[in-house]
């Protein structure tokens, strides 16, 4: 393939109009040394064969759309409406740069303030910028905030956060030498206790990865009574029947917003939220937009507060951060639109209700819950066998099985399991004539 | 409400707030018969439940249909516009790309990988081709974006010279001052100090006060090559001997790699670390704002620190490995931008080496040309030499930058990208790329002259445009001053 338009005449035209003898000619100021390597890399191919190859790949894997899933973990297949992903696949919102010219990206601009309406909401908090790359990277930038705002340097983390959000906040906090000390899980929630004074932020989240439902309220009371702020990690679809972060008082909320209306990709790209109370705003990190006026009067959104950031900040930027996960947080606002709020309590009390079918069914089997209190729509249950091992035997008899616990949380074996509006009666039947052949 | 107000009100698009109905519904979604009569209290325990309002919108499909028809339609993109947006790279994004990424987007992040090996294989060879196309001997996909992807590769030197005890030494990273900002951003956030370095007449790093700044405390030198005024460094393999002969990583900012793909390879150039913006130079789309993905790709030496997991071989199966002791450990969740990542790779696919050499030849062609129809029709180039696959313009003394964007919106042109870089003032970068024709080229160049001609006659005309847009300039300083970043807010108002 190619998708350079030059005829040979063009190519002839446009030297003569540069003034140069060849292409060649142009790439002078490269050392000799180092001109037109050999790259070692196949021909191209045509469209139909490029589509084949993508196809041949494609067939190695076992879509979640071809044999029921039973995985969570940070990810969940759900329903994507039709509308949502014709809508947000619209070429003018997927080839659009970040919107640097508000009068041509009105577009764009109201969608990621609806989007801010919609994290607002969802949170109760005051304030959301317009999304970071994943729920992992948030939770590293929601700390490095509280780090700013309290000017302290250890940051207590709840051994219930995703273990992948936890290794990326030791890797951002490590390098600027800020400390990280874990909360430890008496069952599988976080035991509560007197925060100490030098603590910046006590970063929970609700429901956690092994399933619990926390004591929010009680943790949110002992971090502020040190004076480190709260931050809740939370599950976006959750919050439409489980407690809000504002009504916990959480200085911020962050998460990932790919079970709202992303598709699992692999891993990604889905986006990271974070929303805030009022009084961090000008701590965000990322893009912002804010709604204004034209000169006619007219209302207009543009993007704001941008002496944040880094391409104004540099060195002393709120974060890094420049392109973000737009276009994954406009899908996630039109899920959430397409559902409203019936829609969404619809999805997550089915999604509970069918973990209820999923848990006793795997009691039956003679899985123990090893989950204490309550929980949402994922649990932990205790296995035989190494969970890799009966992940793959599931996958055999095509299923989608759990998510393997690592050894950390010291239960031995053990697997997430996780139900969706997705999960049928007959999917948990399945899952169980293929565990009774297994176990 | 007044007459001018209300009528002020019907002219401005709804939010999908606005549109709102309590008890509307628009998508049923699957089982939903299942919620009802659910006790909630005994499922998730009383403690645990929402008593808060959830103030989503509730709306019916069609309205939902009609609000995001409708504000794609108050966008410019790529498929609807020359967009020659300077650093950018805004070239067309295929749709055979789309096409392939809809076959890869549901798979889940844990299944069991003997599930996921088409997945994995494709990771496992775009990585081997990125290597090659860069001169690199590995490259982790991971990072999210090219700022994500500075700062996993300068944790990686800095866990490489924290391996060789040299860390309480090596303090300083080094940029340009033409340097884009995410870079001074990043060493910060990686808990380095920053010192710039000017630019000299050529618009290249100068020297003789790189050489000057260079000493054992250095970490690392960030450059980007050709820099971010579209210039070849040409002392680069002086700069990377001299940064070499102290230990010192050079590091090699990606995000104009779309000049010297094939053409030139930053490993061959000295560099220890480059990041490459797939969203740039590999047609991922940009969708307003990101997803982008940011490879990083390292020398032999720093291989060992490469973030976790990476994606191994074994004999003919792929599997992710994490055991990697002296790895920087994870910079995000899962394993990458996974949907960009197969797009990336089925541009590759498509063009192959030659069509890669193509297409930076033909950026680079492009850009020249229009540097070239620039300096005709009255706009000074801020270098006067031959550049890569952008240049800098400036407006005749006295006209501003801003007004010229503003005014070719008009003619439905996205403008360059304009201040940036911030060394040169009234900055206009552009950027054609190599999918743009010679028609559009110039009718963009017909364009400026014309904007130009009517500014001289008539000054005020270009303060004020846009004229034809769906809103005209907009007052940023109060939205800064007065935020409403919400519709909870703005509807308090
Ligand atoms: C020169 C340069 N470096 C770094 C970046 C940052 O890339 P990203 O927006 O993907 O984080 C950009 C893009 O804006 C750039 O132009």
């Amino acid at each position: 393939m190619k998708y350079t338009p030059h005829t040979p005449e063009d190519v002839k035209h446009i030297l003569e109009t540069i003034g140069v003898a060849s292409v060649d000619a142009l790439f002078d100021d490269l050392p000799e040394a180092i001109r037109n390597p050999k790259i070692d890399i196949p021909a191209g191919l045509d469209e139909h064969g490029v589509l084949e190859h993508m196809k041949g790949l494609a067939a190695k894997n076992l879509s979640l759309e071809a044999a029921p899933s039973f995985l969570g973990g940070g990810m969940r297949h759900h329903f994507q409406p039709s509308a949502v992903n014709a809508l947000t696949f619209q070429s003018s919102f997927v080839t659009a740069y970040t919107p640097y010219q508000p009068e041509v990206s009105q577009g764009e601009l109201q969608a990621m303030f609806e989007y801010q309406s919609m994290i607002a909401a969802l949170t109760g908090l005051d304030i959301s910028n317009s999304s970071l790359y994943d729920g992992a990277t948030a939770v590293a930038e929601a700390a490095l905030l509280a780090m700013r705002q309290t000017n302290r340097s250890t940051v207590l983390v709840s051994r219930g956060v995703h273990p992948e959000y936890r290794e990326t906040l030791t890797t951002f906090l490590e390098c600027v030498g800020a400390k990280l000390v874990n909360l430890e899980l008496e069952g599988t929630i976080t035991i509560s206790q007197a925060v100490e004074p030098d603590i910046a932020a006590v970063i929970v989240q609700n429901p956690n990865f092994l399933g619990s439902l926390e004591d929010m309220k009680v943790l949110a009371a002992r971090a502020h009574e040190a004076g480190a702020l709260f931050i809740a990690v939370v599950d976006p679809l959750s919050l439409a029947v489980v407690q809000a972060p504002s009504e916990y008082s959480a200085d911020i909320a962050v998460g990932d917003g790919q079970v709202v209306g992303n598709a699992a990709n692999f891993g990604g790209p889905a986006y990271g939220f974070i929303a805030v109370k009022e009084a961090l705003m000008r701590q965000l990190p990322g893009r912002i937009v804010g709604a204004t006026k034209d000169v006619d009067g007219k209302r207009g959104f543009v993007l704001t507060l941008q002496a944040r950031e880094q391409h104004i900040r540099r060195a002393k930027a709120k974060s890094n951060i420049c392109s973000n996960h737009a276009l994954m947080a406009l899908q996630s606002a039109i899920y959430l639109s397409a559902l409203g709020p019936n829609g969404l309590r619809e999805v997550a009390t089915v999604s509970a209700v069918m973990a209820r079918e999923l848990e006793s069914t795997l009691n039956r089997v003679g899985l123990k819950t090893l989950t204490t209190g309550k929980y949402f729509n994922e649990f932990v249950v205790k296995l035989p066998k190494p969970a890799e091992e009966i992940r793959q035997a599931l996958s055999k008899k095509g299923v989608h099985g759990c998510v393997p616990v690592p050894l950390e949380y010291g239960f031995g074996n053990a697997g997430l399991f996780a139900a969706t509006e997705l999960t049928t009666s007959s999917d948990i039947a399945k899952l169980e004539a293929a565990l009774k052949n297994i176990l | 409400m007044n007459a001018v107000l209300e009528k002020q009100a019907i002219n401005d698009f709804p939010l999908i707030f606005e549109r709102s109905k309590t008890g509307r519904r628009g998508v049923i979604p699957p089982q939903a018969a299942k919620a009802k009569g659910v006790n909630l209290e005994d499922l998730l325990g009383a403690d645990n439940l929402r008593t808060s309002s959830l103030p989503l919108p509730e709306v019916s499909e069609l309205d939902l249909v009609r609000h995001y028809t409708g504000l794609a339609n108050r966008q410019m993109s790529v498929d609807a516009n020359f967009y020659p947006l300077g650093s950018c790279t805004m070239k067309y994004n295929p749709k055979v790309n789309e096409v392939a990424a809809g076959w890869f987007t549901s798979l889940h992040p844990y299944q069991d990988p003997n599930t996921a090996q088409g997945a994995l294989e494709l990771l496992f060879n775009l990585a081997k081709d990125l290597g090659q196309i860069t001169g690199m001997d590995a490259v982790t996909l991971q990072p999210a974006a090219g700022a994500h992807g500075e700062f996993t590769g300068i944790l990686m030197i800095r866990k490489y010279f924290e391996s060789r005890g040299e860390l309480e030494q090596r303090r300083v990273v080094i940029c340009p001052d033409a340097a884009h900002g995410t870079n001074p951003a990043t060493a910060a956030m990686a808990g380095f100090d920053v010192v710039e370095i000017p630019g000299n007449e050529r618009g290249e790093v100068d020297f003789a006060a790189l050489e000057a700044a260079l000493n054992p405390s250095v970490a690392a030198i960030m450059l980007t090559n050709p820099n971010t005024l579209g210039i070849f460094e040409t002392r680069i393999l002086e700069i990377s001997a001299k940064a070499k002969a102290l230990g010192i990583q050079l590091y090699y900012d990606g995000a104009n790699t779309n000049a010297i793909v094939g053409r030139a390879r930053p490993g061959d150039m000295g560099f220890d670390v480059i990041h490459l913006n797939l969203h740039k130079t590999f047609t991922v789309p940009h969708g307003g704002g990101g997803p982008g993905t940011g490879p990083v790709g390292v020398k032999a030496h720093l291989e060992p620190f490469l973030p976790t997991p990476i994606i191994a071989r074994s004999d003919n199966s792929f599997k992710l490995e994490f055991d990697r002791p002296q790895s920087i450990g994870r910079v995000r969740s899962f394993y990458g931008n996974f949907g960009n990542l197969v797009r990336a790779y089925t541009y590759i696919r498509s063009l192959g080496a030659e069509g890669l050499h193509d297409a930076s030849s033909m950026a680079v062609l492009n850009a020249n040309y229009l540097r070239v129809k620039f300096q005709k029709i009255g706009f000074e180039t801020a270098y006067n030499r031959v550049n890569m696959h952008e240049f800098v313009a400036v407006p005749p003394k006295g006209m501003k930058t801003l007004d010229f964007a503003k005014a070719l919106l008009d003619y439905g042109i996205h403008p360059m990208t304009v201040y940036f870089p911030l060394v040169v003032s009234e900055s206009m970068m552009v950027e054609p790329t190599e999918t743009e024709s010679l028609e559009t080229m110039d009718r963009f160049a017909d364009v400026m002259q014309e904007i130009l001609l009517k500014a001289k006659a008539n000054p005020s005309w270009l303060e004020h445009a846009p004229y034809n847009t769906v809103v005209r300039r907009l007052d940023e300083v109060a939205a800064a001053k007065k935020p409403m970043l919400t519709f909870q807010k703005l509807s308090r108002n």
